[in-house]
């Protein structure tokens, strides 16, 4: 028994089957790649279920045959949702309140976080913690009196209500921003500054003439992360919003009431009732613009933390 | 004299360094006071008062910790939406955390398709809104395809007893949602991992260590902080989702006659109460695990 064990032969196939130091043998990629199959799949799942009911005709909706695969592609249900999202002005409005308001961020991040890694200052520990401070704060502890105020000064409806926080590196995850930009300062060497301050440039001139350059990877993760999350913000952009620009997901959060304006349920017939399929397709234009950024940056998305130079803490 | 020269310049020179530094900072400073402090502060001064919105602005009328004392001994919705929240949180971090180090183990090791794997793991972080979600689960897409409507667990489920169905319940109805909230704390894992110094592995595998044990006695240790982070991160997030059931009472409040501002503010402040207690929680727990882990 021992012999056949540690014969030279059942060794190769143990090696071969299960690894050895040097590979990582058949059954460890086999199990490895099943797991990643079905937690994908899993993960997509919500996914793929959005796009087949999106496509699917009313008659295959109907039609307890069809589950994963529509007899035709219906286009129907994405031109109806198209109307219904009101979807070139929606989307617009969209790009407008998340790029210029992460445009900002980005760079009054970029400024502290420079400051608190560059530069020894008393109260710097506690300007940290109030960052991290920020981060946890509730927005409903601290929406109303913004509000009010917002009311008051007539920006109630205007982008401006969440361009000035931007602007003054309060707006929506700032902290998070300034903590990559602190991060990523850290890990840049000082000796260039060092030497420029030597020959007699500025500090502003440094900042941006060296530490700007150096740092670019930061500035782009942050500003698409940026634009995603406030893209997909919708707590804030209801209540600063509301009443005047609406953005693509305030749109879709009411859905069916502008279908309804739309397509008024007693007078059109049936099959241009408001269905799952109309639904789904409108979620769809909703996450598309975001897959196409996703998909032509996803470098930078998944590569992120290496690029920025975050250590983790 | 030269060296109280050099001091002095010494001197001068720090308190040049501070003032830049408070120079590049100032900016943050006025705008934490203005967005975050006085807003906080306000809103915390309405929470102990009527407020009346009126054409004109508001009015107050001082009612001490009436609202506190309302929204948690008479409110009948309040205090069962904190339990269901404090019971989500606690099912939903533990899922996030082992879930997004699985994944990153996985993405960490070096096989064919990687960059399409981590593509597909990474795609939450960029359709996670509130509607799309809600939207999402109201078609009942969000749950583990299928295991929540086959029989057996229904009976299963119905037999428990309440206490432990409703975390069970909401396990399998949000799975995929909860493992879409693990996004960025993939991101997080897989930095420290890469930072793990790969020659300890080659030391531990040739005094006879298997990968099992390299895993117990070197990963997961050199992950700690990151999962501190992490789980600060994740409580942080699914509280402050848009779709979060407190979140959206305490919006309605804001705009009902019978409770108004004031009643909001009071709940936004118990909820925040509430969630810096089960961040404190988990963060003592997991500084303890760290601590015995690196023993």
């Amino acid at each position: 028994m021992t012999q056949i064990l540690h014969h030279p032969v059942t060794d190769r196939l143990r090696g071969v089957l299960f690894g050895n130091r040097v590979h990582r043998g058949w059954v460890f990629s086999a199990v490895l790649y099943a797991l990643l199959i079905a937690i994908g799949f899993v993960y997509l799942h919500p996914l793929l279920f959005m796009f087949v009911t999106s496509i699917k005709s009313p008659g295959d909706l109907l039609n307890p045959m069809v589950q994963w695969v529509p007899t035709e592609f219906f286009l129907g249900n994405y031109i109806k949702a198209f109307r219904v999202l009101n979807y070139p002005q929606t989307l617009l409005a969209s790009i407008l309140v998340s790029a210029v308001p992460s445009l900002l961020q980005t760079v009054v991040a970029s400024l502290v976080g420079y400051g608190l890694a560059r530069y020894r200052f008393w109260g710097k520990r506690l300007v940290l913690v109030l960052i991290l401070a920020t981060f946890i704060i509730p927005p409903q502890n601290t929406v109303i009196p913004q509000m009010l105020t917002y009311r008051n000064l007539g920006l109630l409806g205007n982008p401006l209500a969440l361009i000035i926080p931007a602007l003054l590196g309060q707006g929506f995850r700032s902290a998070i921003f300034i903590l990559i930009f602190y991060q990523s300062f850290l890990s840049l060497p000082k000796v260039l500054e060092e030497s420029a301050r030597l020959d007699g440039a500025s500090d502003l001139r440094i900042f941006f003439t060296i530490a700007v350059p150096s740092a670019i990877p930061a500035y782009i993760v942050s500003f698409i992360f940026s634009v995603v999350w406030y893209w997909n913000e919708t707590f804030l952009t209801v209540i600063f919003l509301g009443g005047g620009t609406t953005t693509l997901p305030m749109q879709l959060s009411r859905f069916t009431q502008a279908y309804e304006n739309l397509y008024p349920p007693g007078v059109v017939n049936i099959f241009d009732r408001l269905n799952e399929a109309v639904k789904m397709s409108g979620t769809f234009l909703n996450i598309l613009p975001l897959l196409v950024m996703y998909f032509i940056l996803q470098r930078w998305f998944v590569e992120s933390v290496e690029m920025t130079g975050i250590t983790g803490e | 004299m030269t060296v109280r020269r050099t001091a002095r310049r010494e001197i001068s020179l720090r308190a040049r360094e501070a003032l830049y530094g408070y120079g590049f900072i100032l900016i943050w400073v006025v705008g934490f006071a203005l967005f975050t402090l006085l807003p906080l502060v306000e809103t915390f001064l309405y929470s102990r008062n009527q407020v009346t919105v009126t054409a004109t602005g508001i009015t107050l009328n001082f009612v001490e910790w009436a609202n506190y004392t309302r929204a948690l001994l008479t409110d009948p919705n309040f205090v069962e939406l904190l339990i269901g929240y404090t019971i989500e949180t606690l099912v939903s971090v533990p899922i996030v955390l082992i879930f997004a180090m699985i994944i990153a183990l996985f993405l960490n090791v070096r096989f064919k398709l990687k960059g399409l794997f981590r593509v597909i793991f990474f795609l939450p972080i960029v359709i996670t809104s509130g509607p799309v979600i809600k939207e999402l689960t109201a078609q009942g897409a969000a749950s583990a395809p299928g295991i929540a409507d086959i029989p057996a667990v229904v009976e299963f489920l119905a037999e428990l007893p309440s206490a432990v169905r409703t975390p069970v319940q909401y396990l399998l109805t949000s799975f995929i949602l909860i493992l879409w909230f693990s996004g960025v704390q993939i991101l997080i894992y897989l930095a420290s991992l890469q930072k793990v110094d790969r020659s300890i592995y080659e030391a531990a595998a040739i005094d006879g260590a298997s990968g099992w044990e390299a895993f117990w006695k070197i990963t997961l240790p050199s992950l700690s902080t990151a999962t501190v982070v992490n789980a600060i991160y994740t409580i942080v997030t699914l509280s402050h989702f848009s779709e979060n059931r407190v979140i959206q009472y305490i919006y309605n409040q804001t705009y009902n006659v019978q409770g108004g501002i004031g009643y909001a503010s009071a709940m936004a402040f118990i909820y925040f109460g509430l969630m810096i207690l089960l961040l404190a929680a988990i963060y003592f727990f997991l500084m303890q695990w760290a601590k015995r882990e690196s023993r």
